[in-house]
């Protein structure tokens, strides 16, 4: 059970051979056996996942089945879901039970999948390496001593070491792609306002889109189909009629043009990475697929402007945690004024209060204009690099990640160095576009991935690409512990 | 340009973050570094271009003022720190 696809699944289960039950016992006994190494999960509750999986097979036995009924999935930590501890990786909200379930939580409730446990992931998904979550790193499959990648660490560490079929995750800079690429997996972020961030506990409103992370593209398709849909809870949640995702992954890319960044495959990038870059080009021209140069000039204005940006837009959101209306109050304090002072130095971790002094920083009295303004502006620039692209190609090929997986604590100490982690994958959050980051080789024994980015709401395309690609390569199927 | 210890409190204070002094060092270096990286954009020419504030430059949708969840104030006060029954409760502020 341990390596089957979705799809897979569903036919073990639709086919009897195995029941719902019988699946989330073994995917619990695999997090009973790999948790304590890998940290990825913060939560797991076993009766009410088995509850879950019980009421799934009475529905399988009333043929009241779809794609993913029955299949235990694992969601990060970030998502509401009523009943269970949702901390998003923070002291802040260690005693926080959920009353209510998140929109992502009720699509896969009414889809009958089962609720697998919360996820490890950086503090208020604020980080690249799952370091700042409270509930201690998490450490990646393919090799203990080094980061997953974050800030859905934990999600993409489940699913690597075989704890779960799939997960959920979300991304505001680069956190489904970026461990996607450094486990090995195939992770999707959709275009802003197609999945709902209803009960997403909100880190940067205008850049958090949740999306999968899965073994391949024919799995995130699948988990796509659950997640897409519209919300009148959420008023950046866009209608839009939603595709048969798994129907267009067979159609022929012959003939299609992929775009390639000149400010991508300049002499900044990694010689290892751009190697297998070449390679990922060569097995698409072998399918057919034309290449042509594109420039997107001012995606090296990326980082400076996300980190006006999601920090501003941070420092207003986390602002509810108080100590008055739920999580965590400080114990001694003599007034209301040092009730908050002191709740929030003692609640977020060191990470968290830096983005939110800077988000104050940039919104305060004298600067807004020179920082929060100006970085909007330069949205637009980056934003319309992509337009102007796109009349010129199908999709965007990109690098997903400077480099492979980095040690534990190498980072830690240098937080400008760990905002670089995000430089190929925060323009397309900025621009609000869909990207997929997909396995495509091995330095090092350590995973790689490629980045394919597409128009708004052309997750069809990027899924189908992706697909074809895993098609004739099989670096999406190499696991921890195989030979490399 | 350069944060001063003035700037650390002021941003504490806006915040409402407590810094320790012994902290308040580290933390002054480390803006320092981040505002370094921000300071980059200063130099881009964005005169006539309009701020983007949304992905897809939509605007906020209008619905019909209506009442749509029901009325979840027990489990809701449940949630704090300290509160009765109708009231999240916090250190007294008029005297």
């Amino acid at each position: 059970m341990k390596n089957l696809s979705l799809k897979e699944l569903n036919l073990g289960l639709s086919s009897k051979k195995f029941s719902s039950e019988e699946l989330t016992k073994f995917f619990l006994n695999e997090i009973k056996i790999s948790n304590p190494k890998i940290n990825a999960f913060i939560t797991v509750d076993e009766e009410k996942s088995l509850q879950q999986a019980r009421d799934a097979d009475k529905r399988i036995s009333q043929n009241n089945i779809n794609e993913l009924t029955g299949i235990p999935i694992a969601q990060k930590d970030i998502f509401c879901a009523k009943g269970w501890k949702t901390t998003c990786g923070s002291k802040m909200l260690d005693n926080f039970y959920s009353p209510y379930d998140s929109k992502v939580i009720e699509l896969f409730n009414q889809s009958g999948a089962v609720n697998l446990g919360k996820t490890n992931m950086d503090e208020f998904a604020m980080g690249s390496s799952n370091e700042t979550s409270y509930y201690g790193e998490v450490r990646n499959p393919w090799n203990l001593d080094y980061v997953p990648g974050g800030s859905s660490g934990g999600s993409a560490a489940a699913v690597a070491s075989g704890m779960a079929p799939a997960s959920t995750a979300t991304d505001t800079g680069g956190s489904i792609r970026q461990p996607s690429s450094l486990c090995g997996l195939t992770g999707l972020k959709p275009t802003y306002g197609l999945v709902s961030r209803f009960g997403m506990i909100a880190f940067a409103s205008s850049l958090d889109q949740a999306g999968p992370i899965a073994k391949s593209a024919e799995d995130c398709a699948l988990m796509l189909k659950v997640m897409a849909a519209h919300d009148t809870r959420d008023s950046t949640s866009i209608k839009q009629n939603i595709p048969d995702y798994q129907k267009s992954l067979d159609h022929p890319i012959k003939g299609k043009t992929i775009g390639l960044p000149k400010e991508f495959f300049n002499d900044d990038l990694n010689q290892e990475v751009k190697i297998v870059l070449e390679q990922v080009i060569d097995s698409y021209q072998k399918m057919g697929v034309n290449f042509k140069e594109i420039s997107l000039a001012n995606s090296h204005l990326s980082i400076p402007v996300y980190y006006v940006i999601a920090p501003a837009e941070a420092s207003s959101n986390l602002s509810r945690y108080d100590g008055v209306k739920f999580g965590y109050r400080a114990k001694e304090f003599k007034d209301l004024e040092e009730m908050y002072l002191k709740t929030r130095e003692q609640g977020f971790g060191e990470e968290v209060k830096r983005r939110i002094l800077v988000g104050t920083y940039v919104l305060s009295a004298g600067y807004y204009d020179a920082y929060y303004l100006k970085a909007q502006k330069i949205r637009r620039l980056i934003a319309h690099d992509f337009k102007n692209a796109f009349k010129e190609c199908d999709l965007i090929l990109a690098p997903s990640c400077p480099s492979t997986a980095f040690k534990i604590g190498d980072k830690t100490e240098d937080p400008v160095s760990m905002y670089m982690q995000d430089m190929y994958t925060i323009s397309t959050n900025l621009a609000g576009l869909p990207a997929i980051s997909s396995p495509a080789g091995f330095i090092n024994k350590m995973p790689v991935g490629f980045q394919l980015i597409g128009n708004y709401f052309d997750e069809a395309t990027i899924l189908n690409f992706t697909h074809q690609y895993q098609q004739i390569t099989d670096w999406h199927q190499k696991t921890p512990g195989t030979d490399i | 340009m350069a944060l001063t210890d003035k700037d650390i409190k002021k941003l504490s204070h806006l915040a409402k973050i407590n810094i320790d002094s012994k902290d308040e060092e580290i933390v002054l270096s480390k803006l320092e570094g981040i505002i370094k990286l921000i300071d980059s954009m200063q130099k881009v020419n964005t005169v006539n271009i309009d701020p983007m504030s949304h992905a897809l430059d939509i605007t906020q949708p209008l619905r019909e003022d209506v009442v749509t969840e029901k009325n979840q104030k027990n489990d809701f006060l449940k949630l704090g720190p300290e509160s009765n029954e109708d009231h999240f409760i916090v250190p007294r502020v008029v005297e």
